[in-house]
């Protein structure tokens, strides 16, 4: 293993820098998209279980067939990672969007109601009094999301583009387990390290949910 | 609030580093660089990658800027890639390659090298160019393990037409619908056989699955040194179905130049079937690297 | 978009071992047999670090630990150890079932009113009673939607067994993009979606008359 990436450490860094952009980029558009849509779904009530179904079906469909088909649909190359970002960035929506407006929609009434009585308009009072109480619950969604789209990027190997996963079809093709297992390995400690931040950035953005 | 910001103003700088190998830009296809600028894509299969490789190392010994987009998928995929100019090289087989692109089949009496390099030229796609094909061949091959052929006296492809109903063959999921393939199969020996399992293109998991008899008849690569490791059988092809299959770099017209031709023509000279197999053994066998084996074979034949 | 290769008569013929029925049956083979191996493991462990929570790191990080394993990765690494076969496809699928299973066994577990529980156990109720008429049913609920995710995680990803040469709905998506098929791509896109909306519905009603009425609506 030593010896393969002393080889291939120029192709195995290229693939990790990759697997980054590929994992990372549809969080935070991913993250920007589902905060107004699961704010939307709490606000208009009639709109949650619409939504959270058909983001239900979007999250099943298999990644490999989004990667072969956003070509078709958006007209990029198909080679383009935009591709693989379009598509996990559906996955990241489908999934946070569900935990915004869950987190929203725990935050405890009475609450809501004493800062409406201290004078809170409805913005002010969603950027300063419910969305940080739902914090936690949304975080927990990016945790999620975050971790699985960085293992879901190395389908996209199976179309030519793919990060680490390109590791996995090369050794693959070879029956050689080096590559795949260092791919592995990186993926993993990868989503461990993305992982770590985000339960660090909550640490720091929520001290209130350890004084209990 | 500000924080939010910060964090991703902060991913938004990461994003911007190292620009040189942004896999989010799509690079053109060609640049003021002195030898120009290349991108190579390859099929899903080592020798593909092998060959892309050392058009690559070849490239970048003249000074061409490459960009590498390897292990594509099959030819109905990288071919698509080529076209719009994801991709703008790429080694292919002169036999393979214009049977893809000859809809109602290869004309009667192309299967030599040359009467099949004209054939191609003819029907290349518009904006791509091929370049001196080499010497090296890699044909489709049927294989059968050394017991099926004993058993049931298998020497040629004509020879299938009787027992093929009782068999199951299996290779890439791409051969079912070709015409040096299922199609011609049928067509040309009227060989159909029970059943037909997708598995990769002339790799691991259908050499282990013959070796194994999972399946009785494989599609394999005629440089494919498993084949003589595992004492498998290749059947011959009286009725040239699996046409030359010489070794030729395909281009987008745009992205050649004369010292592009030139670092190609030089490696096409040099390859020889005898060597892309023993090269491609290291690869396959010996698990060596596929730049490792590149590099050598260049710096062997004095192209590096 | 071309539905050409799902309307075809001659792509649901039974008889045919490629044909859209055996492929969803296939699919639904790989996708029950990983979730019945991931539950065997997974509920029990599950249950008793909610029990007696012994162990709760574990429950909790292994939700994410598992879904950071990458499936197609596992699988490739799993076929090149053990060969082509039904078992390197289940371990890589039942890895993936196994943490929101026993997450959900757990937090079931944890979650349970202790009021309740003491209650059972004053009006003299055994150990096992506890667990298997107050304990169990009461966690019901939570146990199944992690059920239901997991379920929907399986069917969706069980198209990577055809990357390594296996059946399941894969294949329409495999081969269609390697003969250039888009029609046979969007079959298997469109079939697997609805597969998955199919048993999640079925689980929703499963869920739905084994969980006790008293619990409903709370």
């Amino acid at each position: 293993m030593i010896q393969y990436l002393t080889n291939n450490h120029v192709i195995v860094w290229q693939a990790l820098q990759e697997h980054l952009y590929l994992a990372l980029l549809p969080i935070l558009f991913g993250f920007a998209i589902a905060l107004p849509l699961g704010y939307l779904a709490v606000r208009f009530t009639w709109l949650y279980h619409p939504l959270i179904n058909t983001f239900g079906v979007l999250y099943s469909i298999p990644s490999l067939a989004l990667f072969v088909f956003l070509p078709v649909i958006l007209g990029t190359k198909v080679l383009s990672p935009v591709n693989v970002v379009v598509a996990l960035t559906i996955y990241t929506v489908a999934l946070l969007a569900r935990t915004v407006a869950d987190g929203l929609r725990a935050v405890d009434p009475v609450v809501v109601q004493a800062a409406t009585a201290m004078g809170y308009r409805r913005t002010r009072r969603l950027v300063d009094v419910e969305l940080p109480i739902a914090l936690p619950v949304i975080l927990a969604g990016l945790r999620v999301a975050t971790v699985s789209n960085i293992s879901l990027v190395s389908v996209g190997s199976l179309i030519g583009i793919g990060g680490l996963g390109q590791l996995f079809t090369r050794g693959f093709q070879l029956f050689y387990l080096e590559p795949i297992l260092i791919g592995v390995i990186l993926s993993v400690v990868l989503a461990g390290i993305a992982d770590l931040i985000i339960v660090l950035v909550q640490r720091a953005v929520t001290p209130w949910t350890r004084a209990a | 609030m500000k924080r939010i910001v910060a964090a991703v103003a902060m991913a938004l700088t990461l994003t911007a580093c190292g620009t040189n190998s942004d896999p989010l830009a799509d690079e053109p296809a060609a640049s003021g660089a002195a030898g120009g600028s290349v991108t190579v894509g390859s099929a899903n299969f080592p020798e593909s990658q092998l060959l892309a490789e050392i058009y690559s190392q070849a490239l970048e010994a003249k000074g061409v800027k490459v960009t590498r987009k390897f292990n594509i998928g099959a030819r109905e995929v990288y071919l698509k890639a080529l076209q719009d100019g994801s991709i703008s090289l790429l080694p292919e087989y002169n036999g393979a390659l214009l049977a893809a692109l000859s809809p109602n089949g290869i004309p009667a009496g192309v299967s030599s090298s040359d009467t099949v390099l004209a054939e191609l030229k003819k029907v290349l796609p518009s904006g791509t160019e091929v370049l001196a094909q080499s010497t090296a061949e890699d044909k489709d091959t049927l294989t059968v393990s050394a017991d099926t052929a004993a058993k049931n006296n298998l020497k040629s492809i004509e020879d299938l037409k009787a027992v093929a109903p009782t068999l199951v063959a299996g290779g890439g999921p791409e051969f079912t619908e070709r015409q040096q393939g299922l199609k011609g199969l049928k067509e040309v020996y009227g060989v159909e056989f029970k059943e037909y399992k997708p598995l990769d293109p002339g790799g691991p998991l259908t050499v282990n699955a013959l070796k194994d008899g999972d399946i009785q008849v494989a599609n394999l690569f005629s440089t494919d040194s498993s084949i003589v490791t595992n004492k498998f059988v290749t059947l011959a092809d009286p009725k040239n179905l699996f046409t030359s299959q010489n070794v030729i770099p395909l281009i987008r017209s745009e992205a050649n130049n004369a010292t592009v031709t030139g670092a190609l023509d030089a490696v096409s000279g040099k390859l020889t079937t005898e060597n892309l197999t023993s090269y491609l053994a290291q690869v396959q066998v010996d698990k060596k690297d596929i730049a490792v084996v590149a590099k050598a074979f260049l710096s062997e034949n004095g192209l590096g | 978009m071309n539905f050409s290769y799902l309307t075809d008569p001659a792509h649901w013929d039974p008889s045919n071992p490629g044909s859209i029925p055996n492929l969803i049956l296939s699919h639904l083979g790989y996708t029950a047999l990983a979730l019945l191996i991931g539950a065997v493991i997974a509920l029990p462990v599950g249950l008793y670090i909610g029990h007696t929570g012994k162990g709760s790191f574990i429950a909790i990080n292994a939700g994410n630990a598992g879904r950071s394993l990458p499936t197609l990765g596992l699988l490739m690494l799993m076929v090149t150890l053990l060969g082509l076969g039904l078992l390197p496809v289940l371990i890589a699928l039942t890895v993936l079932v196994i943490p929101p299973i026993l997450t959900s066994a757990y937090a079931g577990m944890r979650n349970l009113d202790h009021r309740v529980v003491d209650a059972a156990r004053g009006m003299g109720m055994r150990p096992w009673q506890v667990l298997s008429r107050v304990e169990l049913p009461m966690a019901l609920p939570i146990m199944l939607s992690g059920f239901r995710n997991a379920a929907l995680q399986v069917v969706a990803t069980a198209t990577v067994a055809a990357a390594v040469g296996l059946g399941g709905l894969g294949r329409l998506l495999i081969d269609g993009l390697a003969v250039n098929d888009y029609s046979r791509v969007l079959a298997g896109a469109i079939v697997v979606a609805a597969l998955a909306v199919l048993v999640d519905l079925f689980l929703a009603l499963i869920q739905r008359l084994i969980v006790s009425p008293g619990l409903k609506g709370s």
